[in-house]
């Protein structure tokens, strides 16, 4: 589950006018734990200091202060909660536990709890086509106000899945977590473009374009006999392409278990194609 | 790049992507510099949470950015509203290039 931005103080490295600078192995240490456990980190130094806008409204400032006194320091806005720490002779272990200690019990997105594994859209290519929209089960696709396609539920993406950046005919849609090219958003090839439209082509066989595939089999079942109805048979239909996609490697098995009843398979269907008609209309 | 560009390096803490080495020897590189920069646990992870800081760094061109490919650099930054500007902004990629490539890059005048 995603939670919600938590950041509750911001971390610089101070090593301005002052203060003393810190080896440069143990500087690299001390920030590579911060950032391993979710921390954002500012080195500041006598070249001056970052121009990024501090908008955290906690600030936690350590360095290496002569005495091993940390200054006391006030923001002159009085908006910003400044606290200073010496950490003159700590290992990065200990200043690792200086920070989470100041952090106390504020929540905090850290590493290791969760994946951020949802699509991003590289607009240069997308043809605003819609096979995203019709092709994903779980709402993560939306369409925004002009009738573009864009991501809108990334929450509700499931991690591991890159599916619909396999049905992409324009290989528009990126997982920035994905381990091989081009979903993990290296350059794309000819080739890439070509192998992208074949499994397409191929899925749309095993019902790739799940939804018109079961619309239209339901469809043609209704006219002949009524156990050919059966929801079942659809949901059959989109596990065996389903299946195939899971034993290709398309997609990780967990999606499986994952998918919604027949009944919210076809409503979502309808509710994908009649979204996507409407914008590809109004576009 | 007019002015001297700030320096922003993701350490792509939530998943293990970026190559160990070559994100430790980047970030190492700059830690033996005097250059001040901006750190970020993951790019990504504040992209899926629409971090509004994504858009203040968007704004600070001349930009450097030591994170993975640029297609997908730009993409996080524009699905969170915050466009990375077409001049100014130059992204190197730990999951391709090498840590002294990177690094000699970031800290190019």
């Amino acid at each position: 589950m995603i939670t919600h931005t938590h950041r509750p103080l911001r971390v610089v490295l101070y090593e301005g006018n002052g203060a003393i600078p810190l080896d440069a192995a143990a500087r690299a240490q001390v920030m590579g734990a911060l950032l391993d456990k979710g921390y954002a980190v500012t080195r500041t130094t006598t070249q001056g200091s970052s121009a990024f806008p501090h908008d955290d409204r906690s600030l936690l400032l350590l360095g290496s202060f002569p005495n091993q006194q940390a200054p006391t320091l006030e923001d002159i806005t009085g908006q910003i909660k400044i606290d200073a720490r010496d950490i003159t002779g700590l290992d990065a272990s200990s200043v690792l536990a200086l920070v989470e200690t100041t952090r106390g019990d504020t929540p905090m997105n850290q590493p290791g709890t969760w994946k951020p594994w949802f699509p991003v859209i590289d607009y240069s290519r997308c043809t605003n086509c819609m096979q995203c929209l019709s092709f994903c089960l779980f709402d993560v696709y939306g369409v925004s106000k002009d009738n573009k396609i864009q991501v809108q539920n990334n929450d509700n993406c499931k991690t591991n899945c890159p599916a619909c950046s396999r049905v992409c005919p324009e290989v528009a849609i990126m997982f920035p977590k994905y381990q091989q090219g081009p979903i993990n958003g290296d350059e794309i090839s000819e080739t890439d473009v070509g192998r992208e439209k074949m499994k397409v082509d191929i899925s749309s066989l095993l019902g790739g374009d799940i939804y018109a595939a079961l619309k239209n089999r339901s469809e043609a079942a209704k006219s002949r006999f009524s156990k050919e109805r059966s929801p079942d048979k659809a949901l059959d239909e989109r596990k065996k392409c389903l299946t195939k996609m899971v034993t290709d490697g398309f997609i990780p098995a967990d999606v499986l278990a994952a998918l919604p009843s027949p009944e919210e398979i076809m409503r979502k269907a309808e509710a994908a194609k009649a979204k996507a008609e409407a914008a590809l209309a109004a576009g | 790049m007019p002015e001297t560009a700030q320096l922003l390096y993701c350490r792509c803490a939530y998943a293990q992507v970026v190559p160990q080495g070559v994100k430790d020897a980047v970030l190492a590189k700059l830690c033996e510099s005097g250059a001040s920069f901006e750190t970020v646990a993951d790019l990504c992870e504040m992209a899926a949470h629409r971090d509004e800081r994504l858009k203040a760094f968007a704004s600070s061109a001349p930009l450097k950015i030591a994170a993975c490919f640029p297609r997908v650099v730009k993409g996080l930054f524009t699905q969170c509203g915050a466009p990375l500007p077409d001049e100014g902004v130059e992204i190197l990629n730990m999951r391709t290039q090498s840590a002294d490539e990177i690094a000699d890059a970031m800290l190019a005048d």
